[in-house]
């Protein structure tokens, strides 16, 4: 019962964040920190299943590091708030709105299908012990490619955004 | 576990079908990577709903690859937005669709 109740408020928190991010029409930052609150919302499901590695690195990479990213950028680059420019056209946002509930719904009929019970796991479950053993046996391979796709990242990142020096 | 497995699929859904929107109707460059790293949470939180679901920590590694590639993802593409400003000064992806057909 208290996880019922627990999921509800972490749902409607996430969807409350969502939302508040695309109505934002005029403020940015304002956008970033409500996606702040949607991920967070999320690290603390992620807890509730059970996942409490994934929910700690989820606050510390998303809700930390990310979203500072973005805040930073939108900061740095100080636009004033009608350059940003007019958002799109009615007759767009009916079509998206539209393909958006076909979407929705697409995706609701296929798990609307799900009635398999939640498998009984042990208590070392999620806990960042058994998390480090999968990843350093079974999944050790794609572990150190992603070290290499974060050094790639930081090089280019550096190369794109950096001063041209005359 | 008094909470449906579908339950978790539904948000996921509801999440990821916020973040097409923002997408499709969003014009602003920062915005629209927004709503990706949006789609990318409800993909993670469908990811976690279904290793807790079968008891197997393989989605949660796969939830820490998925992060991984969006951290990476999100540098680099800021780092075009930023220099996107240098060069053409606006953030609004009406302004830059030299390789539209």
């Amino acid at each position: 019962m208290t996880e019922l109740v627990l999921f509800w408020l972490f749902a409607v928190v996430a969807v409350a964040g969502g939302i508040g991010m695309l109505l934002n029409l005029r403020n940015t930052v304002a956008s970033a920190l409500c996606l702040v609150l949607t991920m967070l919302a999320l690290a603390c499901l992620f807890v509730l299943l059970l996942a409490q590695f994934v929910g700690v690195i989820q606050v510390m990479v998303y809700a930390g590091a990310i979203i500072v990213l973005f805040l930073f950028v939108i900061m740095l680059l100080n636009m004033e708030r009608d350059t940003l420019g007019a958002e799109t056209y009615p007759v767009v946002k009916v079509l998206a709105a539209i393909f958006t509930v076909a979407v929705g719904i697409k995706l609701a009929t296929v798990v609307a299908t799900l009635r398999t019970p939640w498998a009984e796991v042990d208590e070392a479950f999620g806990t960042t012990r058994e998390f480090g053993q999968a990843l350093f046996t079974d999944y050790v391979l794609p572990f150190e490619l992603a070290s290499i796709l974060l050094i790639a990242g930081i090089v280019g990142a550096i190369v794109l955004a950096k001063q041209r020096l005359e | 576990m008094s909470v449906p497995i579908f339950y978790y699929q539904a948000l996921a859904a509801v999440l990821f079908a916020l973040g097409v929107l923002g997408v499709l109707t969003r014009r602003n460059v920062i915005v629209i990577f927004m709503s990706i790293e949006l789609m990318l949470n409800a993909a993670n939180l469908s990811l976690v709903a279904f290793s807790r679901l079968w008891g197997s920590i393989d989605g949660q590694v796969f939830v820490f690859m998925v992060m991984v590639v969006a951290a990476v993802e999100v540098a680099v593409g800021l780092a075009i937005v930023i220099s996107l400003v240098r060069n053409r000064d606006t953030v609004n992806i009406e302004d830059t669709s030299l390789l539209r057909w």
